[in-house]
């Protein structure tokens, strides 16, 4: 524990951590200083000058070195000659801080009056009105009237394209410079910077390309004016329009807690999703997502969505009821005679990929995750994987990660800026084993290489190495992709890695653990729950595909059922289509990497007809005579919690539990720590590693040889070829084109 | 090319920083080791531990010659012992407006200010220098860097410096034109290859300077007084000045008097009217109206403080500071609106724009003017000014914020009649004779009329 | 190519500064490139970021900060005229009508000929010899019309 210091804020005396910023300090007992510069994720600079206060501390007799006292034996205080930024000033024993002086106050209209002087007063038509730390502290502190001469107004240009996705209006913006660290000291993409000087200075970019990161979203939930604005979401909605619900982010397996905000549109015959914006865990994502989770959400409205079953009649499919698609369903499933193939995706939430599996099951059917889910480590990770109690936060000095064959900041971008805290801010050690660079790289203590393709054979040989180095340790997390590996290969490594552990004394430890770079939100969830089968027969009767999603080979047979969301090329194999829903139009619970079982919540009514996975599993369950009554996922996650080991101690009720959080985020306080939303959906809950619970022994290991196949599995990317997702088709085509704004 | 000083006053018999005057071509090495040259440098590494420098520097009470006026020995036993590299750093910026003798000690001494250089990296046991000139400064550069090599040939500087086991080397960095880089921690950002806007205090760059390591700033005439100091011993520098104003300082005349330069005086011997004197009065025999002691930065003194002696102390009993001892001399004939104008539009180019009251308060109050002076300006105007700088007195990041509020109140403290008669004199776009430059500032249209939200220049 | 065309004074300035602090380098090296192209062009702010490792937006950061790098091309002649007040006292801004009289242009703009480009500056230390201007950042002292016609009749 930290040294506790006692500080004196306004007559309210608070014992905190030395160290601690009086800013910080007053905001624990609910005291609110206003500041634009200061950002609590930020190292503080001081600048905007907003957060000035009185600051005193106890007198120090030169001579005996100890504190003066008045007659009642008080400490006397004495109070610095000016008003002092609470931003930069760490507490100290007995320091006494005044904050409603009326010098005090004074001064914080004089800062707004001086910020107003240059900023529009075009509240009206911007995307941060409603939720604007500016327009409240001028509400809440700022002059009744400016004494500035309205004519004399700072004019600059108002829609400048930072790149593709960041706009910025130069005359709003508040040279905080909050962008430009974050980018800086966060993402560590220098792409943000000032030009000029004085009233001048300008936020730039001048990179190549511009303003390239995939972090850059987050620069939008913190800038305290409407500067910085999406493409995406600038003049789509008013922030008080908006309704949110809690979420997931599926697009990879960090997990990260989202908000979708969504808003009444006929267009749609219902709500749309505006715009996804972060959600406070602390565990989890703090409060930053990566600019994939923030922008591809249009998919859930679009044309290509399912909304009526479909049944393929004289080679064409035709739009049916469901009714008579779930009866053709289960006809065809009771006339297979158990040569059934289910194959189920990694988008899939648990409950409903527990009941496929228990259907499956049932009707004899061969259970398989589909081919391109990495499943053949997840058991591995199930034994290995990080301790229930593992917090990024702690990992620091003394602590290895090493990391084998990942590329983290492309397939679990959230969990490369947590990395790379603990190395460059906590002082973590990194070493690193690729056959390519990566960005992560920049930080490493020792870089290795090894043939591409080559990771297991690479760990056997260092094996004694490795095992040193995590042994001299305090803890040691492994993070390890499958690029370039097959099944058997990628297991090998998991395998091979998980041994490292056992023999350095890892195994089971909180802090230490393997941490896999899975594509999607719940590959570890549906790899849990339905225990899957991992070699598929060579051919069968009948294959029914739910959430497989992109195109790819099913296995030959004489009749396809597939479950999706959208129209994909896979549909037009169908014999029948069964229109699922998406993450947003229901609720359940997802996987993450690292085993943190998490609730989503329902943003959006379903589009037409179509109905939850689980509820459709449940319908054809009963027509082949299954007596099911499942009213919610919710039930069936106690049925799944009964049935499945690692999940006996989770409920609904545990994953929502929430906790208070530091700093405290999306409150009404928007100028401290941005518009990224508060936590009140829950913060989840990991299950315990095997490892922690019981001695495992250590894998025997034989490195398969690697196919063609295998080493052609290039990168799982969420951001190809090391550029922005313009290049994801998805997007592209529903974001404004930078020509068509200008 | 080298650069020579119209005016060669001799205002003391022996001068201690402005040898040049006393010996032609001192800047030459061999002139230089001629009179004593690198005597203090040869006695400092053959006889003394770096603490003796240290210690005779603090005894002889030699303040910052930068402004501040921090006693420099003091300074030095910051440094911690045990941390290294540590840095010594030049500050050669000298942007003050009317500030002008770091260029003379750099063009006609510069190995006098080497050789205070080289002093102080062994008094704080530190290998390398950096020297920070203004970018301006490129010609000078030219002359300090031929003297450096000099000094690196006759093995003064370098490896191993006259077999005493002490390495160092001393590099020239050119800036590349902002005020604000004479600000110390601004000087060490820039140095690293930052933006040159100031730093948070704490850590001290005593602390955590220059790549985050000890390091010692100091002005180049502050360090030009250390050779003769450790030669001759404190004692002897305590021979000029007073108690605690000691040492001979350089004084920059400039503005409206008959012979501007630089005078080397004894601190708190002569007042401010003897310096005009010797500066040969003010033009045409005119009478002054205001003095600013150290440039746009400090607060103007009007006439009546002319017999204010010439030390820090003095000058800040007076209202004002000593600063880097710029005096520019305003005569009767001189508009003080017009001047002060002069001054907030300095601030408004070299605000670094980092914190809020100092990039929009200059901004705002350099608009106030430009209505006064384009003729357009009330009395609510002028009490504006004032307002402004209230506002942002006391709230700046940095100094520069704080010095730009002086010009404003200053003036308005000592001249507000003309202010109001200004006002009066030249109401309803009615002005005299400053359409060139308010045309050239785009303050007015060549019609005349006010632009709306003239913001003096902008540059690109 | 800064590299291949000045990579002796590249090499030079490299060599003040310790080896893992190349981006203390980066004015120093824009001085190079201005030399070389003229003012501070893209290509030449990519190649600074190139030598000292860091992002282009970050140099350019740093050009636009300090007045005396260019962003846009300027005369084979800068002229930088001092009109602050200490130069201002003893007649500067007549000064500088008359310089604007004699290139024909006004301040802040570069002759049609690419000759000339007039700038008015904050004071340059050397207001004892006022009037005072740098060409090329080469102090010229003491000025007055005549001289200042003779130096620009002269200029090749
Ligand atoms: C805005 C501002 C500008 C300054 N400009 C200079 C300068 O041009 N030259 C200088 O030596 N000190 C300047 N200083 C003072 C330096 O910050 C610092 O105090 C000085 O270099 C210390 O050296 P000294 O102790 O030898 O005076 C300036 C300070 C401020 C706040
Ligand atoms: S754009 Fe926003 S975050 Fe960036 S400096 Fe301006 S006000 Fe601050
Ligand atoms: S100066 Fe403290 S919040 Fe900006």
């Amino acid at each position: 524990m930290a040294e506790l210091v006692n500080v004196t804020i306004d007559g309210v005396t608070v014992a905190v951590p030395k160290g601690t910023l009086v800013v910080d300090a007053a905001k624990k007992i609910g005291n609110h200083i206003p500041v634009f510069c200061y950002h609590p994720k930020l190292k503080p600079v001081g600048m905007c000058r907003m957060c000035l206060v009185d600051i005193g501390t106890p007198k120090i007799d030169p001579a005996t070195k100890q504190v003066v006292r008045d007659e009642n034996g008080n400490p006397v205080i004495q109070f610095m000659p000016k008003l002092t930024t609470a931003c930069t000033t760490p507490v100290s024993e007995g320091m006494v801080v005044r904050t409603a002086t009326e010098q005090v106050r004074a001064a914080r209209e004089d800062i707004l009056e001086f910020l107003l002087t240059s900023h529009p007063l075009d509240c009206p038509i911007c995307d941060k009105g409603g939720e604007c730390p500016l327009q409240n502290l001028t509400l809440a502190h700022g002059p009744g009237v400016s004494r500035f001469d309205y004519d004399a107004k700072f004019h600059n240009e108002k829609h400048v394209p930072l790149g593709e996705l960041i706009f910025l209006d130069r005359e709003r913006c508040i040279q905080c410079s909050r962008c430009i660290r974050f980018q800086d000291e966060i993402a560590d993409d220098h792409v943000l910077q000032f030009h000029d000087r004085g009233r001048g200075m300008e936020i730039i970019t001048f990179s190549d390309p511009p303003f390239d990161s995939y972090f850059g979203g987050n620069t939008t939930d913190i800038c305290p004016v409407g500067a910085l604005t999406t493409a995406d979401f600038r003049f789509k909605a008013r922030p008080w329009e908006l309704q949110s619900a809690q979420s997931i982010c599926t697009h990879c397996a960090v997990g990260c807690n989202i908000t979708l905000n969504t808003r009444l549109e006929t267009r749609h015959g219902g709500f749309e999703i505006k715009r996804v914006m972060p959600r406070q865990n602390e565990w989890v994502n703090e409060i930053w997502i990566c600019d994939k989770g923030r922008y591809v959400h249009h998919f859930t409205r679009s044309e290509d969505r399912l909304h009526l079953p479909l049944i393929r009649r004289e080679g064409r499919l035709v739009e049916s009821t469901w009714q008579q698609a779930l009866q053709l369903v289960a006809d065809t499933l009771r006339a297979a005679d158990g040569e059934i193939v289910l194959m189920v995706g990694d988008r899939i939430p648990n409950e409903d990929a527990y009941l496929l599996g228990q259907l499956g099951r049932a009707i004899g059917a061969r259970v398989s995750v589909s081919p391109n889910v990495p499943s053949h480590y997840a058991d591995v990770a199930r034994a290995f994987g990080v301790g229930k109690d593992a917090d990024f936060k702690r990992l620091g000095r003394g602590d290895l990660v090493l990391a084998v064959n990942a590329d983290v900041e492309e397939q679990a971008p959230v969990w490369f800026l947590r990395l790379r805290q603990a190395v460059v801010d906590r002082g973590a050690q990194l070493i690193i084993a690729h056959h390519r660079s990566t960005k992560l790289h920049r930080y490493a203590s020792a870089i290795h290489r090894f043939e591409v393709g080559r990771a297991p054979e690479w760990v056997q040989q260092q094996a004694e190495t490795l095992a040193q180095a995590l042994q001299a340790a305090r803890h040691a997390l492994i993070v390890f992709g499958d690029e370039h590996l097959d099944g058997p290969r990628a297991r090998a490594l998991a395998q091979l890695l998980a041994n490292l552990l056992l023999q350095s004394g890892h195994a089971g430890r909180s802090d230490s653990g393997l941490l896999p770079l899975y594509p999607h939100a719940n590959t570890q969830g549906v790899c849990d729950v339905l225990s899957p089968h991992t070699a598929l027969p060579p051919a069968a009767r009948v294959v029914w595909a739910v959430g497989v999603g992109d195109p790819q080979e099913l296995p030959p047979a004489g009749f396809y059922i597939i479950q999706e969301v959208l129209h994909t090329a896979l549909v037009e194999q169908a014999d029948v289509v069964l229109p699922s829903l998406t993450f947003a139009e229901r609720e359940g619970t997802f996987t993450s990497g690292d085993r943190r079982v998490q609730r989503f919540y329902r943003a959006l009514p379903a589009p037409g007809e179509a109905k939850p996975d689980w509820w459709i599993a449940q319908e054809v369950a009963r027509r082949l005579g299954f007596e099911w009554r499942y009213n919610s996922p919710a039930e069936i996650f106690e049925a799944l919690a009964k049935d499945v080991p690692a999940y006996a101690e989770l409920s609904y009720a545990a994953l929502s539990r929430v906790v208070e959080q530091w700093p405290p985020i999306g409150r009404e306080d928007l100028y401290y720590g941005g518009t990224a939303y508060d936590n009140t959906g829950g913060i989840g809950a990991r299950y315990a590693a095997e490892a922690e619970t019981r001695a495992l022994p250590p894998y025997d290991v034989t490195i398969p040889e690697p196919t063609i196949a295998g080493l052609k599995r290039g990168p799982r990317m969420l951001y190809r070829d090391g550029e922005l997702i313009r290049r994801s088709a998805l997007l592209r085509a529903r974001m404004v084109s930078l020509q068509q704004v200008a | 090319m080298a650069t020579f000083y119209g005016s060669r006053n001799k205002t003391m018999e022996r001068h201690v920083l402005l040898r040049d005057i006393d010996v032609p071509n001192i800047r030459e090495i061999d002139v230089y080791l001629a009179n004593d040259g690198y005597a203090a440098w040869k006695k400092a590494l053959t006889t003394m531990k770096p603490d003796d420098v240290i210690s005779v520097v603090k005894d002889s009470g030699l303040r910052g010659r930068g402004g501040a006026g921090f006693p420099a020995g003091v300074k030095w036993s910051f440094i911690p012992k045990d941390v290294f590299p540590k840095y010594v750093v030049v500050n050669g910026d000298e942007s003050e407006a009317g500030t002008f003798k770091d260029h003379q000690l750099i063009d006609c001494n510069p190995h006098q200010v080497i050789e205070g250089t080289l002093l102080a990296c062994y008094a704080v046991q530190a290998n390398t220098a950096y020297i920070y000139l203004r970018g301006e400064f490129y010609e000078p550069a030219q002359t300090l860097q031929k003297a450096i090599d000099e000094a690196y040939a006759r093995g003064l500087i370098g490896k191993n410096v006259l077999g005493s086991g002490f390495d160092v080397d001393v590099y020239i960095h050119l800036g590349a034109g902002a005020y604000i880089c004479g600000e110390e921690t601004a000087l060490l950002s820039s140095l690293e290859g930052q933006l040159g806007q100031p730093r948070l205090r704490p850590p001290f760059p005593a602390q955590q300077g220059l790549y985050a390591k000890p390091t010692v700033v100091n002005n180049v005439e502050t360090l030009a007084n250390v050779p003769p100091i450790v030669l001759h011993g404190a004692q002897w520098y305590r021979q000029f000045g007073t108690e605690k104003s000691p040492g001979t300082k350089i004084f920059c005349v400039s503005g409206c008097v008959n012979r501007p330069g630089n005078y080397e005086l004894p601190l708190g011997q002569y007042t401010i009217r003897e310096l005009i004197e010797m500066a040969g009065g003010a033009l045409q025999g005119r009478a002054v109206k205001g003095v600013l002691p150290a440039g746009s930065s400090a607060p103007i003194l009007p006439a009546s403080a002319l017999d204010t002696k010439l030390d820090y102390e003095s000058l800040q009993a007076a209202g004002s500071i000593l600063g880097s001892a710029s005096f520019v001399i305003l005569d009767e004939s001189v508009d003080i609106v017009w001047a002060a104008r002069k001054m907030v539009r300095f601030f408004k180019h070299e605000s670094c724009g980092k914190c809020t009251p100092c990039r929009e308060g200059t901004h705002w109050a350099l608009q106030l003017y430009n209505k006064l002076l384009s003729g357009y300006g009330t009395l609510d105007d002028v009490n504006m000014i004032g307002e402004v700088a209230a506002q942002m007195s006391g709230k700046c990041f940095c100094l520069l914020g704080e010095f730009a509020t002086s010009p404003m109140l200053s003036t308005l403290k000592h001249f507000r009649a003309e202010y109001e008669a200004f006002v009066r004199a030249h109401s309803g776009g009615l002005r005299n004779g400053y359409d060139d430059e308010l045309i050239r500032e785009h303050v007015i249209d060549p019609a005349g009329n006010l632009i709306a939200g003239a913001v003096g220049q902008k540059r690109h | 190519m800064l590299r291949e065309k000045r990579a002796q004074d590249i090499e030079k300035v490299l060599a003040k500064y310790p080896p893992e602090r190349r981006r203390s380098a980066v004015m120093p090296l824009l001085y190079i490139a201005q030399e070389e192209y003229g003012y501070c062009t893209p290509e030449a702010i990519r190649e600074v970021a190139e030598i000292i490792g860091c992002d282009p937006t970050e140099v350019k950061s740093i050009v636009g900060f300090y007045t005396m790098f260019y962003e846009q091309p300027v005369g084979k002649y800068v002229i930088d005229v001092c009109d602050d007040l200490p130069c201002a006292l003893r007649g500067a801004d007549r000064f500088v009508s008359h310089c604007e009289k004699k290139l024909g242009i006004r301040v802040g703009e570069t002759t049609p000929d690419g000759k000339f480009t007039l700038n008015t500056v904050m004071c340059i230390a050397a207001c004892d010899r006022a009037p005072v201007l740098q060409i090329n950042k080469q102090y010229r002292y003491a000025l007055d019309e005549q001289t200042f016609d003779r130096m620009i009749d002269e200029l090749p």
